[in-house]
C-alpha cells in the first residue's frame, strides 16, 4: 500500500527500469479479435516453446530483470485486427501477422535465437514487404495518444502501467495543483467531448465544481452504442488504468468522491479488465479514502448496462445505474445540476477521460498544437466495413477522409469502388466522393451537416444499397426507441415502414416527400438525442441518393443490385443442364422445364428468394 | 425448478448487492446469469425483499433487451447485426441459422431447449465482420456456411 507521495514515485520508479531492462519481448495480441483467430493458444504455445528450448523468458514485469530474458506479454489491441493473430517482437519493432499455431516454432527459432526476421509473415501490400511495423501504412498516418498503449502493455498489470510512466498525471494533480488549476488546464486545452456531442469538456468540470450541492458524481459513459464501433472497447480493454486516472482527476477538480462506470452488456471483458483494475489500484492505495495521504478520497463502481442502446444518452444512464428504466427525461435540469441521484454530475465519455492524464501531464498549450486549435487533439475512430484494411485507428483531428479511408485503411475491398461512409452511426448520416477531403473535426463535419459521433466509420462500396442502409439504421433506431415521446415512438415506425416498403419494390410516389416530413417533425419534435437524430441516415441518403430512391420506387429496381426483392432471375440455357433440381427446390413451383433440356424461371411467380441459385450445382441461375 | 432454493440464492445477491432500488438491475443480471433466464417466481419475492412494487420490477425486466423472461437453449447464438456486420453480409447469415432451427424472430429457441438463435447489435469485433458468438465465445469472419459447420460441431459436442 502506498502511503505518499514518494512511494508512489519509488514504485514507478522501479517499474520504469524493470520495463527499460527487458527490452526483449514478444507481444501477442488478445483482443477480442485476435482471440476468436486463436492468438491465447499461440501465446501459451510460444511460451512453451521458450520454456522446452531452454530459452530465459518471464511472463511479467519481473522484480530483479535480466538484460537477456524475453518477455511474453499479452497485449491489447494494436488496431490492426485485418490481420489478426499479430505478433510483435522488440525492440526490433517487427510486426508478423496472421500468425498460426504452426508458425510459432519457426518465430522462437528463426527470430528469437537466430535474430532473423521472417519476411513470409510480415504484412505485404502491392508486392512491398514491411517487416516493421511502423513503416506499414496503415501506421503512418496515425497519431496514437489515446490508445498508445494499447498492444503495448499488459492491461492486467498496474506495474506495467507504471512502468510506462502511469499515475504520474493523478500525482500532479494532487499534489502540485489546485482543483481550479485542474479545472483550467482542461477548460484551455479545448477538450471536448468524444462521446458525440463535442462539448467543452472544462466547461462541464467548471458547472459541476461550481455547485454547492453534495455528494457529486463522477460518470463515465462506456455505453459505446453505435453498432460498428469500439474504441472504447478497447480503452476499457487494453488500458483501464488511463481511463481510471482521468475520472479521480475529474473527481479532484469538481470534489467528486465517488466514481461510477457504465459499461455496455456486450462486453463482459471490459468489465472483468475494468474490475480487475480497480481491485489493484485500492491495493496500491491510487482509490480508496485518502489517497497518498493527501486527503482526498475516491470510490469507483461499475455498472453493467443490460442492452439499450438509449442509456448511452446522458438522463438515460443516470436512471439505469439508479436501478430504474433508461429512459430519457426532459432537459433542463442538466445533468451537471441534477445528475446521477438527482446530484451534480460529471458524465463523460470514456475517450474523452483518456484524454485528460496526457493534457495535466504536457499542458494545454501542447494539446493545442495537436489537430485544429478549436478542435484539438485525437479521435479514434473504427475503421470497417468495405475497407481493406479494417480496424482500430487513430488520427489527429483534422485529418481528411481520404487518408483515414486511402491510405490508411487502404481503399476499398476487391477492387471496388468507393461509394459513401456512414459516420456517427445511427444519429449521423452519409459522406460521398465530395466530401473525401473534407478534415475530420467537429466543426468542418457540422458545417455539411453530418457529426464526429462517436467513432465509427463505415465505408461502403459501389454494391452496397443506399435505401437499404437507410432502412438498417432506421429499423435499429426503432427498435431502441424507449417509447416515452411519441414523435420518436410512432414516427420511426412509420418511416421505418416505408423504407421497408420501399426496399421490397412496393414503395409509392409521395413516399418520398412523406419521409421528409416525418423526418421533419421527428427531428424538431422528439423528447432526447435519439429521436433528434434518428432520421440522420434517411435525410442524408436522401440528399445524396434521392436517385436510388427514385429507382425503387418508380422503377422497382435497385441501382446497386443488393435489394433482394426487386431482382429478377434468369437461368442460362447454355449453362443449365436440366437435373431440375432447382424446380425440386422452389418454394413456389415458378421453376419448370423438361429433364436434361434447359429449364426457366416463371417471373410472374417467382418471389426472389434465391434458393434456386444457393442449389444449382452448375451456377446457371443468374440474378439480372 | 426448487423455488426454496432459488430464494435462497436471491437472498445471497440481496446481500451482497444490497436491497436498495439502485441494485435491482445488477440483482437481476446475478438471477440471469444463474438461471439463464428472469423466473417468474423471482418478481414477488424481489418485490417483498427489496420494498418495490411488483409492476416495477417487471418493467424494468422487459426494458433491456438483455433480461429474457423465457428460458434459454444450451447454446445462445448472437449473430450480430451492427453496421460493419450488416454491410459484410451478415444477414444471410442469421437466415441460415434461423431456417436450419427452425426459429424465426419471434421463435428464438429450439423445443428440445438446445439453440436460442438472436441478433445483437455490435459485439465491438467489427474489424473482422461478421461476428457472432455462442455463449459468449467470439466467432468472426462468419459465412452461411462456416456458422453450419459450427453448428454441427456443437450437436456433435452435445
Ligand atoms: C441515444 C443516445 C445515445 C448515446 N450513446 C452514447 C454512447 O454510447 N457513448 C457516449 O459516450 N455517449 C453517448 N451519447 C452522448 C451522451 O448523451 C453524452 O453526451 C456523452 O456521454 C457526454 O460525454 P462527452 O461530453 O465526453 O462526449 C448518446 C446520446 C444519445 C442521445
Ligand atoms: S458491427 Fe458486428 S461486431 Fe461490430
Amino acid at each position: 500500500m502506498l502511503k505518499t507521495r514518494q512511494d508512489l514515485q519509488e514504485l514507478r520508479r522501479a517499474c520504469q527500469e524493470a520495463f527499460a531492462a527487458q527490452e526483449r519481448r514478444i507481444l501477442v495480441c488478445t483482443g477480442t479479435g485476435c482471440a476468436s483467430s486463436g492468438s491465447l493458444d499461440i501465446y501459451d504455445r510460444l511460451v512453451e516453446l521458450m520454456k522446452e528450448k531452454g530459452i530465459a523468458c518471464s511472463v511479467e514485469l519481473s522484480k530483479d530483470p535480466h538484460g537477456d530474458e524475453i518477455r511474453a506479454t499479452k497485449g491489447g489491441c494494436p488496431g490492426f485486427c485485418e490481420f489478426g493473430p499479430l505478433v510483435r517482437i522488440e525492440p526490433q519493432g517487427w510486426l508478423y501477422t496472421k500468425v498460426k499455431l504452426s508458425d510459432c516454432e519457426e518465430i522462437i527459432d528463426e527470430t528469437i535465437v537466430n535474430g532473423n526476421p521472417i519476411q513470409r509473415l510480415a504484412y505485404q501490400r502491392d508486392g512491398k514487404i514491411y517487416v516493421e511495423k511502423s513503416a506499414i501504412p496503415f501506421y503512418q498516418k496515425q497519431r496514437r495518444l489515446v490508445l498508445e498503449h494499447c498492444g503495448e502493455i499488459d492491461s492486467d498489470s498496474i506495474e506495467e502501467y507504471l512502468g510506462v510512466g502511469g499515475y504520474s498525471a493523478l500525482e500532479k494533480a494532487l499534489f502540485d495543483m489546485q482543483p481550479a488549476d485542474i479545472v483550467k488546464e482542461i477548460m484551455d486545452s479545448n477538450l471536448r467531448g468524444r462521446g458525440g456531442g463535442g462539448f467543452s469538456a472544462g466547461t462541464k468540470w467548471s458547472q459541476v465544481a461550481r455547485q454547492q450541492a453534495t455528494p457529486k458524481y463522477i460518470v463515465c459513459n462506456g455505453d459505446e452504442g453505435d453498432p460498428g464501433a469500439f474504441m472504447d472497447r478497447s480503452v476499457m480493454e487494453d488500458d483501464p488504468h488511463r481511463m481510471l486516472e482521468g475520472m479521480i482527476i475529474a473527481g479532484i477538480a469538481c470534489g467528486a468522491n465517488d466514481g461510477y462506470i457504465y459499461v455496455r452488456a456486450e462486453y463482459p471483458m471490459a468489465v472483468k479488465k475494468l474490475r480487475r483494475a480497480i481491485e489493484q489500484a485500492e491495493a496500491l492505495g491510487l482509490l480508496g479514502d485518502d489517497i497518498l495521504g493527501s486527503g482526498f478520497s475516491f470510490h469507483m463502481h461499475i455498472n453493467r448496462g443490460a442492452g439499450a442502446f438509449v442509456c448511452g444518452e446522458g438522463s438515460a444512464l443516470t436512471a439505469s445505474i439508479e436501478g430504474k428504466r433508461g429512459m430519457p427525461r426532459v432537459k433542463p435540469p442538466r445533468t451537471v445540476e441534477h445528475g446521477l441521484f438527482d446530484k451534480p454530475t460529471v458524465l463523460n465519455n470514456v475517450e474523452t477521460f483518456a484524454n485528460v492524464s496526457s493534457i495535466i501531464l504536457n499542458g494545454a498549450d501542447w494539446y493545442k498544437g495537436i489537430g485544429p486549435e478549436k478542435s484539438p487533439g485525437t479521435k479514434a475512430f473504427a475503421l470497417t466495413g468495405n475497407v481493406v484494411n479494417t480496424g482500430l485507428i487513430e488520427v489527429p483531428m483534422g485529418t481528411t477522409l481520404r487518408e483515414v479511408i486511402f491510405d490508411i485503411g487502404g481503399g476499398i475491398r476487391g477492387g471496388k469502388k468507393f461509394k459513401a461512409v456512414q459516420i456517427g452511426g445511427p444519429s449521423g448520416g452519409c459522406l460521398t466522393e465530395e466530401h473525401l477531403d473534407l478534415p475530420l473535426d467537429f466543426d468542418s463535419l457540422k458545417k455539411v451537416g453530418a457529426i464526429i459521433g462517436s467513432g465509427g466509420l463505415v465505408v461502403m462500396d459501389e454494391d452496397t444499397c443506399m435505401v437499404e442502409v437507410a432502412r438498417f439504421f432506421m429499423h435499429f433506431t426503432q427498435n431502441e426507441s424507449c417509447g416515452k415521446c411519441v414523435p420518436c415512438r410512432e414516427g420511426t415506425k412509420r418511416m421505418l415502414e416505408i423504407l421497408e416498403r420501399i426496399v421490397n419494390g412496393e414503395g409509392r410516389e409521395g413516399d418520398i416527400e412523406l419521409l421528409e416530413e416525418l423526418a421533419d417533425t421527428i427531428t424538431n419534435t422528439a423528447l432526447c438525442g435519439l429521436g433528434k437524430t434518428a432520421a440522420g441516415p434517411v435525410v442524408s441518403t436522401l440528399k445524396y441518393f434521392r436517385d436510388e430512391y427514385e429507382a425503387h420506387i418508380f422503377e422497382k429496381r435497385c441501382p446497386a443490385g443488393a435489394c433482394q426483392r426487386l431482382k429478377t432471375y434468369v437461368i442460362d440455357p447454355d449453362k443449365c443442364m436440366g437435373c431440375s433440381k432447382c424446380a425440386r427446390n422452389c418454394p413456389v413451383e415458378a421453376i419448370s422445364g423438361k429433364l436434361k433440356s434447359p429449364f426457366s424461371i416463371d417471373v410472374d411467380k417467382c418471389i426472389r428468394c434465391g434458393v434456386c441459385v444457393q442449389n444449382c450445382a452448375f451456377g446457371a441461375v443468374k440474378e439480372a | 425448478m426448487n423455488v426454496k432454493e432459488m430464494y435462497r440464492r436471491i437472498d445471497g445477491y440481496l446481500d451482497t448487492y444490497g436491497r436498495e432500488e439502485k441494485s435491482l438491475i445488477t440483482v437481476l443480471q446475478a438471477i440471469q446469469e444463474e438461471y439463464s433466464y428472469l423466473p417468474k417466481e423471482i418478481f414477488p419475492y424481489l418485490a417483498k425483499e427489496m420494498n418495490l412494487h411488483e409492476a416495477q420490477i417487471y418493467g424494468v425486466a422487459t426494458f433491456y433487451e438483455n433480461f429474457s423472461l423465457e428460458a434459454k437453449g444450451k447454446y445462445v447464438i448472437k449473430v450480430c447485426d451492427g453496421t460493419a456486420c450488416h454491410v459484410r453480409k451478415s444477414a444471410p447469415i442469421l437466415e441460415r441459422l434461423r431456417n436450419e432451427l427452425g426459429l424465426s424472430a419471434s421463435k428464438i429457441t429450439t423445443d428440445d431447449l438446445m439453440f436460442t438463435v438472436q441478433t445483437v447489435a455490435c459485439l465491438g469485433a467489427c474489424g473482422l465482420a461478421p461476428a457472432m458468438t455462442v455463449n459468449n465465445k467470439v466467432y468472426a469472419s462468419m459465412t452461411p456456411e462456416k456458422a453450419m459447420d459450427l453448428l454441427k460441431q456443437l450437436r456433435e459436442e452435445a
